[in-house]
């Protein structure tokens, strides 16, 4: 034993390349960043388009109107239970594209890495996030990586932006709703918020719920399909809940929405949890479950083109569009009362009693 | 969920709605004392159901409300210190003290965190010996004894630095306020269930002899408030003042003693001002003198900090029941949830906040309803 250990005390150490985590090198624009892509990012996104790094990149589109849309994820812990950001920074844009009835292509990704980050965990993100991406049928046609110091940020930090094609006819929106409109829900709320919150430090609260991320768009076209133009309203209610969301197209429409309590599917896990630390589960968080407001006499047809679609077996009629208490949402409780469901003022507060 | 699901039931609670009403030969004024049981009966809707038969007016029982400003101004002022570490139940972080409120310290760089229980502010200190962790101790009786014994596990492991900045009230002397208040209109009370859990009931029993008024200790479920209304209507009706326990599952008449034993071993009864309604005598809670090393006003210079509390906000006529949040010349305009006077309007169990949506609900409906009217005599 002791032998060995003078044989390695007189080895001349060679310079340590830690290779297990994010240096600020990779972020260098030199050789440690072209590794970077060459050996994390490229293998598991690249395609022809993206294959050419070059400045941007080109892409032959069909003629008509496209949409396009960016959203940045900053989400903590980056893993929960059900998926990491790489799967919210695919369904979150693809989604976005989706409610407004356009067909996802095509992804940037910028992503900003926080030195120290260990390659493990971004390996498993991209790989999640390459999947999401093929699964939703888009191309990663160009991206940026940037790297902080420690501490400058959560891990990472993901923002995609999308390009969808449009509809020429169906264009669903959050001012197209109308009286007589069925408000119909495609899943089980609250689950991803929740999911995630379970996770954050100093709540010690073992749940097994699971985040509810997936690309809508299937849903969305075979509504489209469904419907034409009678899709009214599309929405994904993600941050702020299902409550915020209504609330938009409630004052961006001029109507009344009137839900019913009963008929809003919550599981038994988020009620259980959000009951435990004093949320309310209509503000808490989704990410892949999608609102659509429909004439009351498309209702059924709309629920089966949802139903046929594994993501939306459990969807159902939540409420109707009303010409009374314009801007507001309300909802009739089990008891058979009511009250206002209003926006918050800000982030959803636990309750002391 | 099983013990809760029961305890929605909308057939019982229909069932109880109508046995109210048939039982109220006249409109009875009640109070439910807790604020839990007011986000019970705004979110279900109950005051609507109950129509005409009960009056509800919601009482001083949200630890968030009856805070004193000068106790969150003290807040804000340990949160904003670099060398703190402050720890807060979630909805403390909202109420606005003099100039901002405690979210707005954490983005000035204050740390401020919020937890579920004072034991986790206590292990954040021992995991964190470098730094000052304090926690703010508000609340009724009902949290009072996990407040006590975070101070107790504190001395007992020798932690100097964690403490606590108190504004514990307690209920009892609080109704003695009510029903004192020559204007009163409170007829009978449903006292609030987990005080009681922790308290049981023996101190109400003089105040129900004393004032002859009925008191029913009231859990905080849809069921339990309706079967506690009708308790307390049907001794009305029948001209009886007594203490009766709706609660029973939680409740007994001497509490949970070990809870009470530590409270009072940690914390002794002082005066305590309430906001929007001034001192109440005997009415708080204090960190007994063999524990003030613990008490974060004491340690960081705090305790002559008074701060007045602003002239426009009616807060105290709204928590006593004698001003309807609406009737306040304040109310919707320079006071919202988005920018609130007073804590009634911040917590969304506070009465001001509550009206703010079903009095704003109303009004739609009513405009709606005008405009479908106009639409038909039209035709």
């Amino acid at each position: 034993m002791i032998e060995t250990l003078a044989m390695s005390g007189l080895t001349c150490p060679a310079p340590v390349a830690s290779n297990d985590r994010v240096q600020l090198g990779h972020g260098s624009g030199g050789k440690l960043s072209a590794a970077l892509l060459r050996e994390r990012f490229l293998p598991l996104l690249g395609n022809p388009i993206l294959d050419q790094l070059g400045d941007a990149a080109i892409l032959a589109l069909p003629t008509g109107e496209i949409a396009l849309s960016t959203d940045t994820f900053v989400v903590r812990p980056l893993e929960f239970p059900g998926g990491n950001i790489g799967a919210l920074a695919v369904h979150g844009t693809v989604n976005d594209l989706a409610m407004m009835g356009a067909e996802p292509r095509y992804l940037t990704l910028g992503v900003v890495l926080e030195e120290g980050l260990p390659f493990a965990v971004l390996d498993r993100i991209l790989a999640t996030l390459a999947g999401a991406a093929a699964g939703a049928g888009v191309t990663i046609v160009t991206g940026d990586t940037k790297v902080v110091e420690r501490g400058r940020a959560d891990g990472m930090y993901v923002n995609t932006t999308g390009v969808g094609l449009l509809h020429p006819l169906v264009r669903p929106g959050a001012h197209r709703a109308e009286p007589g409109d069925a408000v119909l829900v495609s899943g089980p709320i609250g689950r991803h918020g929740m999911a995630v919150m379970a996770l954050r430090e100093g709540l010690e609260f073992e749940t097994t719920i699971t985040s509810d991320t997936a690309n809508l768009w299937p849903l969305v076209r075979s509504l489209r399909d469904a419907l034409g133009a009678c899709l009214h309203v599309l929405r994904d209610p993600t941050r702020g809940g299902l409550a915020s969301a209504l609330h938009e197209i409630a004052s961006a429409s001029g109507v009344g929405i009137a839900l019913d309590e009963p008929a809003l599917p919550i599981p038994g896990d988020v009620a259980a949890a959000c009951e435990m630390l004093g949320l309310d589960p209509l503000y808490v968080a989704n990410e892949g479950v999608l609102v659509a407001m429909v004439p009351a006499a498309r209702a059924d047809a709309a629920l089966a083109a949802l139903r046929a679609h594994p993501l939306g077996a459990s969807s159902r009629r939540i409420g109707e569009v009303v010409a009374r208490h314009r801007g507001m949402v309300v909802l009739r409780t089990a008891l058979g009362g009511t009250r206002v469901v209003d926006l918050l003022p800000g982030d959803q507060l636990p309750r002391i009693c | 969920m099983r013990y809760l699901s029961e305890y929605r039931d909308p057939e019982v609670a229909r069932a109880l709605v109508r046995q109210i009403r048939e039982t109220a030969t006249r409109r009875w004024v009640l109070m439910e004392v807790c604020g839990g049981q007011t986000h019970t009966i705004v979110k279900q809707g109950l005051g609507e159901l109950l129509g005409d038969a009960v009056e509800m007016i919601h009482g001083p029982g949200c630890p968030v409300c009856v805070t004193p400003l000068e106790q969150i101004d003290k807040a804000l002022a340990l949160a904003a210190r670099p060398d703190v570490i402050f720890t807060s139940f979630g909805d403390m972080l909202r109420v606005p003290g003099s100039d901002c409120d405690l979210q707005q310290v954490r983005a000035r760089g204050g740390t401020v965190r919020v937890v579920y229980s004072p034991l986790d502010a206590l292990a954040l200190a021992q995991a964190h010996p470098d730094k000052e962790v304090v926690f703010f101790a508000v609340g009724f009786e009902t949290t009072a004894p996990a407040n006590a014994m975070a101070v107790y596990r504190a001395r007992e492991l020798g932690v100097p630095n964690f403490s606590v900045l108190v504004s514990h009230v307690t209920v009892p002397p609080a109704m003695r306020a009510i029903l004192d208040a020559p204007d009163n209109r409170v007829q009978a009370f449903l006292a609030a269930g987990h005080v009681c859990t922790v308290m049981g009931w023996t101190e109400y029993e003089p105040i129900a002899a004393q004032y002859q008024v009925p008191i029913v200790v009231t859990g905080f479920e849809p069921i339990d408030i309706l079967e506690g209304i009708l308790l307390a209507v049907q001794q009305l009706e029948a001209g009886r003042h007594e203490v009766v326990n709706q609660y029973v599952r939680a409740v007994t008449r001497e509490g949970t003693v070990p809870a009470r034993t530590l409270v009072e071993q940690v914390f002794r009864l002082a005066d305590r001002k309430w906001r929007g309604i001034g001192e109440i005598p005997g009415s708080g809670l204090v960190l007994r003198e063999e524990y003030a090393s613990f008490d974060a006003e004491r340690k960081f210079g705090l305790e002559d900090l008074t701060v007045e509390e602003p002239a426009e906000c009616r807060a105290g006529d709204v928590l006593r029941g004698r001003l309807k949040p609406h009737q306040c010349s304040a109310f919707g305009t320079r006071c919202t949830p988005e920018h609130p006077l007073g804590a009634p309007m911040v917590s969304s169990e506070g009465a001001c906040a509550a009206y703010y949506n079903y009095g704003r609900y109303r009004e739609g409906e009513a405009l709606a309803m005008s405009r479908e009217s106009a639409v038909g005599s039209r035709q």
